[in-house]
């Protein structure tokens, strides 16, 4: 087919309202008709990504509606945009829900017991969702879209249990909040330009100077204030911990690696697209205040994570302090950081996915994620720890996975454009969650509980009957999308340097400052 | 708690207040919303693309059709996500006093609304068909039409209104409303023009290409209106028992 | 101070809707985030994007412009169309020209708020279903109470995880503080049973805390295998 780009949200669309229509009927059918719409979605997506690459402006332009650009003004339909950038961003959703989907079979039916049509359906629906956001060029589709995603999360998690209904009610006022301050923002955008158009708008901008406009620069304020808020940057962090932890197992693994990178995403975007990197960089003095932000975030983000005694909590603090890396990446102006935050979102997307996923099937086999019953894993589930630690590994940031390699350009870009505290913070972070991972290996050798209390009999034991050493490994339909996760990981970290290449063409156009010393 | 917020929205709404200098007066002819190409396109140019009177639906359901859709399927998601969010579980252990409501359906109501619903259902077609020439639309249609149906459910019991319109067929009825707005979308992808560009509709439809998309922004606002009637009945029937589809108000 | 270009000037007679939207917000904005009920909260939710609709539908204004409906004569179906309109036009529709278009009010604002105030309801269905969710699980939609409800359950998961582990060799300290344990689980969970809460594990405690003292090292997940996992799904 000639437009996949259009393609790559159908897919889902429909498989979700076949579930829904089909699942009264048939309880078995709603997980092959995800797995065969989620395969046909990375399927068009990856086509849509080597279309962008390969055209001569590295971008794939289709307007819904067939209203084209010679016969009618530019705002006149809605544009889906395909960029680079675009294009990775949503092969990581569709690639990432493809793997959730096909884990997700057991936990469903063990968590949500009759309700996997209405489950499936929400389900691919927030994957329709959030490569829409990445895929749309217009201000106020991308607002629907950012209300699709957020309506099927608040759902999904909150069909788990009372305690999830009771983490969403938190998720639901701050993400309305958020999302509002994102329309109101798009508002006064639309009141001073008259378009909605992305690239519309910055041609306005541009055409009539408007860098001294208080309406803009509030509208800034408020657009980058919501995508804040619905990224769990901190201090508005305060509904992820509860809502990823209490959800059932497979939403968290697909709203924790993607939804918070697709609002990095957007903020990137509209950086870039809408407003232009003179306004934001040049006109506004959040470029001194946010790094300051953004290593109070980290430290907190980082400090929080150290004092759970729970995986999923812990983890979900880690998203928190990598948001804040992102964050950071974007406003230190620089190319280097920028290329490190982009890539970051990428390889940040696949390792939390490999984490959570492993937590998954912590929760699965051993009921509980608390460090007290992790002992004697290694010997029950080699496999899937090898997976889990694979992630964790990138995040600390070990070659050759993809962590160390975002995490290189990061610093990188510290360094050069002279932000010391920047790059302090990413130091001090790898270190704080060197003692997190590590910290975990060691409770699974270990036979001291977390309140102090020794239960084996001297050194090697653990503690633990035969019964609960044996090896007792993971289901496959579980198993092996972890270890897919963590091979994704790898092949992402030893494939980087052509990752980052299309990142470089992406950002040529761009004038960003290259550093100090470098050419 | 309650003087750290004060302190936040007043913070706010100074810079939203900030920010009001800046904006053109109220009802300014040459402010750039009202003099911009694109909305002077819409208003100078939506009789010659769709021959359709009401440009408000023009641009919901044409040009910006897209949009449209996922609106569509966000009043989708909020039945889903109701449903599924109320359904099942341990309920508590007061024996669900609070939901059950002791009365016989009262004769002059019944009568009334036996009455009235025809009518209200006939207006609610008028008004999803006539939104090309007058305000309305597949929304407003699919919301009057679903209230009918609320309106059995308060004046006889929800058992009388889930008789004629169960949860299964609201669901039913709801997808099916997504599939005519994205099969028409689709059908013109296949006839060779860009997703939901009716005016390749033309093709196989003996009509100029301007009505062809006048007739298929009929057909989408029908398929909005499917889903919005299902989902608003839904969402009461859920809400109001707890989602037990019993008893209620 | 009421003069021509002052500041109370230019925000109460030239800008006056947007001066009232912005109070608006602030109003709905205040109650989402100060409010103690849930459902006041929402109510603020409700008031928020409510502000936000009006402030677009504002932005489409032009005076003296008649709704954004083609009037009569420039009906592009021509069927209102009067004789003399059409000598030296065609019956068919026409683009309208500058002058004309100025009459019109801009449709786009009113469109993208069909759009806004759709998802508006659903978001509100959603946090009422929620709301409803949290009220037969804990039996409150007060925030405050809430919380204390969800970090006492929290506390017992935490602390409900340590007591079910198998004790191979029961220490003083650990029977002291496990006994304190099930003491002041058992008063919270006898509170929440008070209140009619229906959770499947408030029949166990009672059980559990007869027995507790007796039996620190037996397992009690045998006991009670049917409860304990839908729990542990839960949480």
């Amino acid at each position: 087919m000639s437009d996949p780009i259009v393609w790559i949200i159908l897919f889902p669309l429909f498989g979700a309202v076949l579930c829904a229509l089909a699942g009264p009927w048939s309880k078995t059918i709603c997980y092959p008709v995800s797995v065969l719409s989620m395969v046909a979605s990375v399927w068009a997506s990856a086509k849509t990504l080597l279309q962008a690459i390969e055209a001569s402006t590295h971008e794939v332009s289709y307007i819904l509606g067939g209203w084209s650009l010679d016969l009618f003004p530019r705002g006149v339909g809605i544009e889906f945009r395909a960029d680079i950038l675009g294009g990775l961003i949503t092969l990581v959703v569709t690639g990432v829900g493809l793997i959730v989907t096909l884990y997700s079979r057991l936990p469903v039916q063990r968590e949500t017991p009759g309700k996997e049509s209405m489950y499936y359906g929400l389900f691919l629906l927030q994957i329709a969702g959030l490569a829409g956001i990445a895929l749309t060029g217009d201000a106020f589709n991308l607002y629907v879209l950012i209300e699709v995603a957020a309506l099927t999360g608040y759902g999904l998690i909150a069909l788990g249990s009372n305690r999830a209904a009771a983490a969403t009610f938190n998720y639901v006022i701050l993400g309305t909040i958020g999302a509002s301050f994102y329309l109101l923002g798009v508002g006064y955008l639309y009141l001073k330009t008259g378009t909605l158009n992305m690239v519309g708008i910055r041609e306005v901008i541009e055409a009539n100077q408007m860098y001294d406009s208080p309406a803009m620069q509030v509208a800034f304020v408020l657009i980058l204030l919501g995508i804040l808020i619905k990224m769990a940057f901190f201090p508005f962090h305060a509904w992820l911990p509860n809502a990823y932890c209490h959800a059932p197992t497979s939403t968290s693994c697909l709203l924790a690696p993607l939804v918070t990178k697709v609002m990095i995403y957007v903020m990137i975007r509209m950086i870039l697209t809408v407003f232009g990197v003179e306004f934001t960089f040049e006109s506004t003095l959040w470029t001194e205040v946010m790094p300051w932000l953004v290593v109070v975030a980290i430290v907190c983000a980082a400090v929080m994570a150290l004092a759970q005694r729970e995986i999923k909590r812990m983890l979900a603090y880690l998203i928190v302090a990598e948001v804040g890396y992102m964050v950071g990446g974007v406003w230190i102006y620089n190319y280097y950081g920028l290329i490190g935050s982009i890539f970051h979102v990428i390889s940040d997307a696949c390792m939390t996915l490999c984490l959570f996923l492993g937590a998954g099937i912590i929760l699965e086999k051993c009921k509980t994620t608390h460090f007290d019953g992790l002992r004697g894993l290694f010997a029950r589930m080699p496999l899937t720890m090898i997976g889990f630690f694979i992630g964790g590994f990138s995040i600390i940031g070990l070659p050759p996975t993809c962590g160390f390699f975002s995490k290189w350009y990061l610093i990188t870009g510290g360094m050069v454009s002279e932000r010391w505290e920047y790059m302090v913070t990413l130091m001090f972070s790898t270190m704080v969650m060197v003692i997190l991972f590590f910290r975990l290996i060691e409770r699974m050798h270990l036979a001291v509980s977390e309140s102090g209390q020794n239960l084996g009999k001297g050194h090697g034991d653990l503690g633990l009957t035969e019964r609960q050493t044996r090896f007792d490994e993971a289901p496959l339909s579980m198993l092996i999308p972890l270890l897919l996760a963590a091979s994704v990981v790898l092949i992402v970290g030893v494939y980087n340097q052509d990752i980052v290449d299309q990142i470089e063409i992406f950002l040529q156009p761009f004038d960003l400052p290259t550093g100090v010393h470098y050419e | 708690m309650k003087r750290v917020a004060l302190i936040v929205v007043l913070l706010i709404g100074l810079l939203l207040a900030w920010a009001a200098r800046d904006f053109p007066s109220w009802g300014d002819p040459h402010a750039p919303a009202s003099s911009s190409p694109v909305s002077s396109h819409f208003i100078s140019s939506t009789g010659v693309d769709t021959e359709v009177p009401n440009m408000v639906t023009a641009v919901l359901a044409d040009y910006r059709g897209f949009d449209t859709m996922f609106e569509t399927v966000v009043v989708f998601i909020a039945g889903l996500a109701v449903v599924s969010i109320l359904r099942g579980g341990p309920r508590r252990r007061t024996r669900d006093r609070e939901f059950v409501v002791d009365f016989e359906p009262d004769l002059i109501v019944t009568n009334t609304v036996r009455l009235i619903v025809p009518v209200i259902q006939i207006f609610a077609f008028y008004v999803l068909a006539h939104g090309h020439v007058s305000p309305g639309g597949g929304f407003q249609g699919g919301v009057a039409m679903g209230a009918s149906f609320i309106l059995i459910a308060l004046s006889w019991d929800l058992k009388t209104a889930l008789a004629r319109f169960p949860l299964n067929r609201c669901f039913t009825v709801a997808a099916l409303g997504i599939v005519i707005y994205a099969g028409i979308g689709l059908l013109s992808m296949f006839l060779g023009g860009e997703f939901l560009d009716y005016a390749h509709l033309a093709r196989v439809f003996p009509v100029s290409p301007e009505m062809a998309r006048y007739h298929a922004m009929l057909g989408v606002e029908i398929g909005v209106g499917f889903t919005v009637t299902a989902i608003m009945f839904a969402l009461y029937a859920s809400l109001s028992t707890d989602g037990r589809m019993r008893d209620g108000l | 101070m009421f003069e021509e270009g002052s500041i109370i000037s230019q925000l109460l007679v030239e800008r006056l809707n947007y001066f009232i939207y912005v109070v608006l917000l602030l109003i709905g904005l205040w109650a989402m985030i100060a409010k103690n009920n849930l459902i006041k909260k929402l109510i603020g939710m409700s008031i928020f994007q409510t502000a936000i609709i009006l402030f677009y539908v504002s932005i489409g204004v032009k005076e003296g412009a008649t709704i954004p409906i083609y009037l009569p004569e420039h009906d592009p179906h021509g069927s209102h169309a009067s004789a003399e309109h059409n000598d030296t036009t065609a019956s068919g529709p026409q683009v309208l020209e500058a002058s004309k278009v100025s009459g019109y009010t801009n449709p786009l604002p009113h469109v993208l708020m069909l759009t806004a105030i759709v998802v508006g309801v659903a978001t509100l269905g959603l946090a009422l279903s929620i709301c409803l969710r949290i009220y037969r699980g804990y039996g409150t939609v007060e925030e405050d109470d809430l919380l204390l409800k969800l970090e006492q359950e929290d506390s017992q998961n935490s602390g409900g995880f340590k007591k079910r582990r198998p004790r191979r060799r029961p220490s003083s300290a650990k029977a002291a503080s496990g006994a304190t344990r099930a003491a002041s689980s058992e008063k919270s969970k006898s509170e929440k049973t008070g209140q009619g809460n229906r959770r499947s594990r408030s029949k166990s405690p009672a059980k559990k805390s007869q027995s507790s003292p007796a039996s620190e090292g037996k397992k009690p997940a045998r006991r009670r295998p049917r409860s304990k996992k839908p729990k542990e799904g839960d949480s």
